[in-house]
């Protein structure tokens, strides 16, 4: 059973019961993959990735180790870069033109499974950076929505400590305000809490919990499988570099399609 | 539901702590250890009090001339009275000589401008100084200072043209102070094309980082002597005859460029212990090649690196008595002709003695303070 199995078991974490509304009456799409193909060297990473998230969608992606989830999603920012296929993005196409790839950067956040703080800033400058540097936002304007964003998180008292000093739950909180800093349109979550100390864990899926609530598109890749029956309005299932099944998420657990994805959730939920 | 009592601690066992047991544990943890220690208490009361007596107990500071440190011996076989060296060192020499073996000939002949390297050096200590102090707060502000600004006022001060004070011309420059202002102004020469080519080195441009490889790697094949002469020889025919290229500033072009390429090095051993992480989080930010370098990746960079840049800046300052080899007097330099007069012939060893001792002070000092950084910056705000 997973931790935030074990949470909503005992009624630690609430059970959004699922139905936090998805925008449907004019869908956006806000990410488009369209025949996605990427190779390490000989090695054939994606294959055939198609992806339509529309505005508002909560899509959590699982899979077994090595199934190309970081890449994919890795892939929606350019940290990695594919040879085939097209990807559209808010509007604009991932291409080599570096002006498009920063457009791009500006409205994607993403947090990492070891959360990349930079250790040698405090907190407040590490969500005060890239507002002040990339969207030139002014240095007052740029800490005061830091800090609103921290207190969103709930760790406003923390602004002036460097990461080194805070634990890994907090750390991966001011992460997350980090990206939410830029005010991006499209977040992408990389494990976030696969780093985390057991007791760590809840505090996080909270502010990623709050988040999907008032209606930020989300990609996360996580085996948090309670928090993707409770949040997302997706799930995704990847093995060997393709998306094997996609489906609601009562359908997905109650009622999976494929072998696969049977055999894999039989191994991460069995226990 | 039975209730959760901690144990209390309790006081380790007594062989293990205090006198008997760091003696047990450090010195005596083996009979070979223990052996090992005899022999090395031994060795030192052989070696140790007869130094001492030497350098200290028997050596002779006063006066003003040779003679000073002699004594007379009655031979007993003839009965007369010779004047031999005393047993201990002669610290006369030094003391005479103290002027010309620190700031070079033109400081020792003109006596009135010793102020000028006294005040160089003494700014320079008032510079420094502050930044050992954990909690200074302008301590970036004067560091930049003292790279950007001091060594302007060092050269101002010492040559004297500048300032309308009578000139000191560099091939008249001499003793320790050579020494440091080849060394130091090596190191702050270097850092900035160190910086340049270790992010060169990194660089996905396949030109640039050739480039910066065949630089690096050129300079770290050749001894500094090797350079040091080229420099000196090699170069002024480069250059249309008559063209007299001042010889201090060769040199330093030399160490210059050698030791970029070791700082360079240093610097990139920063730069690979940066997770990929970091680049890659500031990436997803926006942020492009220049920010992340500037604000990311090199500032964590070369606070890592600045270890292994005080070391190399320590054998820089110890290499820099090469220039010799080119005809500049530094420290060593200056010691040996000083021991090479006529009046005090003969007193090599305690110039050797003397400028050993100011080196080590120096290098001492230097690699105590990069340890005192690495224990800091071991400690501070790491990643987990
Ligand atoms: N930089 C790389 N070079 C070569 N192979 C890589 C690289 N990054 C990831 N891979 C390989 O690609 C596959 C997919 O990796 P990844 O997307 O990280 O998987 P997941 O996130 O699903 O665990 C893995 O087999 C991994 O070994
Ligand atoms: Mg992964």
């Amino acid at each position: 059973m997973s931790e935030a199995e074990k949470y909503y078991e005992k009624g630690i974490l609430p059970r959004a019961t699922g139905e936090i509304p998805v925008p449907s009456d004019a869908p956006e799409i806000c990410v488009k993959m369209t025949g996605v193909n990427k190779w390490y060297g000989q090695f054939h990473v994606l294959r055939d990735i198609n992806l339509e998230v529309c505005t508002g969608e909560r899509i959590v992606i699982c899979g077994p180790s090595g199934s190309g989830k970081s890449t994919m999603i890795r892939c929606l920012n350019r940290l990695e870069e594919h040879q085939e296929g097209t990807t559209i993005v808010n509007g604009t196409v991932l291409d080599d033109d570096i002006k498009h790839i920063d457009e791009i950067r500006r409205e994607v956040g993403m947090v990492f499974q070891h959360f990349n703080l930079f250790p040698h800033l405090t907190v407040l400058q590490n969500l005060t950076l890239a507002p002040i540097w990339v969207r030139k936002t002014a240095k007052r304007e740029a800490e005061e929505t830091a800090m609103h964003y921290l207190s969103r998180v709930k760790i406003p008292e923390q602004a002036d400590k460097y990461p080194g000093q805070l634990s890994g739950g907090q750390q991966q909180r001011v992460a997350i305000a980090r990206a939410l800093c830029m005010k991006p349109k499209i977040m992408l979550f990389d494990e976030p809490t696969s780093a985390l100390d057991p007791e760590m864990i809840k505090e996080v899926l909270d502010v990623m919990i709050e988040l999907a609530q008032e209606g930020m598109t989300m990609l996360c890749v996580t085996h948090e499988m309670g928090f993707a029956r409770t949040v997302a309005n997706r799930v995704i299932f990847m093995d060997a570099g393709q998306i094997v099944e996609q489906n609601e998420p009562e359908e997905f657990f109650n009622n999976p399609q494929n072998e696969r994805t049977k055999l894999f959730l039989s191994q991460i939920l069995s226990h | 539901m039975s209730e959760f009592t901690p144990i209390p601690a309790r006081e380790p066992p007594a062989s293990s702590v205090g006198v008997v047991g760091w003696l047990r544990t450090h010195l005596f943890s083996s009979w070979f250890n223990g052996a090992l220690t005899v022999l090395i208490l031994w060795s030192l009361l052989l070696i140790v009090p007869p130094s001492l007596q030497w350098l200290l107990g028997d050596a002779s500071w006063s006066g003003g001339r040779s003679d000073d440190c002699k004594t007379d011996f009655v031979s007993p076989e003839d009965g007369e009275t010779y004047r031999v060296d005393a047993p201990g060192a002669c610290w006369t020499f030094t003391k005479v000589r103290f002027m010309q073996i620190m700031f070079g000939l033109y400081f020792a002949a003109n006596p009135s401008e010793v102020w000028r390297p006294v005040l160089m050096f003494s700014l320079f200590g008032g510079l420094i100084t502050p930044l050992l102090i954990p909690k200074f707060r302008w301590k970036w502000q004067l560091g930049m200072f003292t790279l950007l600004v001091f060594p302007f006022i060092a050269v101002a001060l010492v040559h004297g043209e500048w300032l309308g004070l009578p000139v000191a011309e560099t091939n008249e420059w001499g003793g320790f102070m050579l020494t440091f202002f080849l060394a130091a102004g090596g190191i702050v020469l270097a850092l900035p094309i160190g910086v340049v080519m270790a992010l060169g080195r990194r660089s996905e441009l396949p030109i640039i980082r050739s480039l910066c490889v065949f630089y690096i790697e050129l300079w770290r094949a050749a001894p500094l002597i090797t350079i040091l002469f080229m420099a000196s020889n090699l170069l002024p025919l480069f250059f249309p005859s008559g063209v007299d290229f001042d010889k201090v500033v060769r040199a330093l072009i030399a160490i210059t460029m050698f030791q970029s390429a070791y700082t360079a090095e240093a610097i990139r051993g920063g730069l690979q212990a940066i997770p990929k992480g970091q680049d890659e989080a500031a990436s997803a930010l926006g942020m492009g090649y220049w920010r992340k370098t500037g604000f990311i990746t090199l500032p964590q960079a070369m606070k890592i690196s600045i270890p292994g840049i005080v070391n190399t800046f320590i054998e820089l300052f110890k290499d820099t008595t090469l220039v010799g080899i080119i005809g500049l007097h530094d420290f060593l330099g200056s010691a040996q002709i000083a021991a090479r007069s006529p009046e005090w012939k003969g007193y090599d060893f305690e110039a050797y003695v003397y400028v050993a001792l100011i080196f080590f002070m120096c290098c001492f000092a230097m690699s105590k303070y990069s340890q005192h950084l690495e224990r800091k910056l071991d400690t501070g705000h790491k990643e987990r």
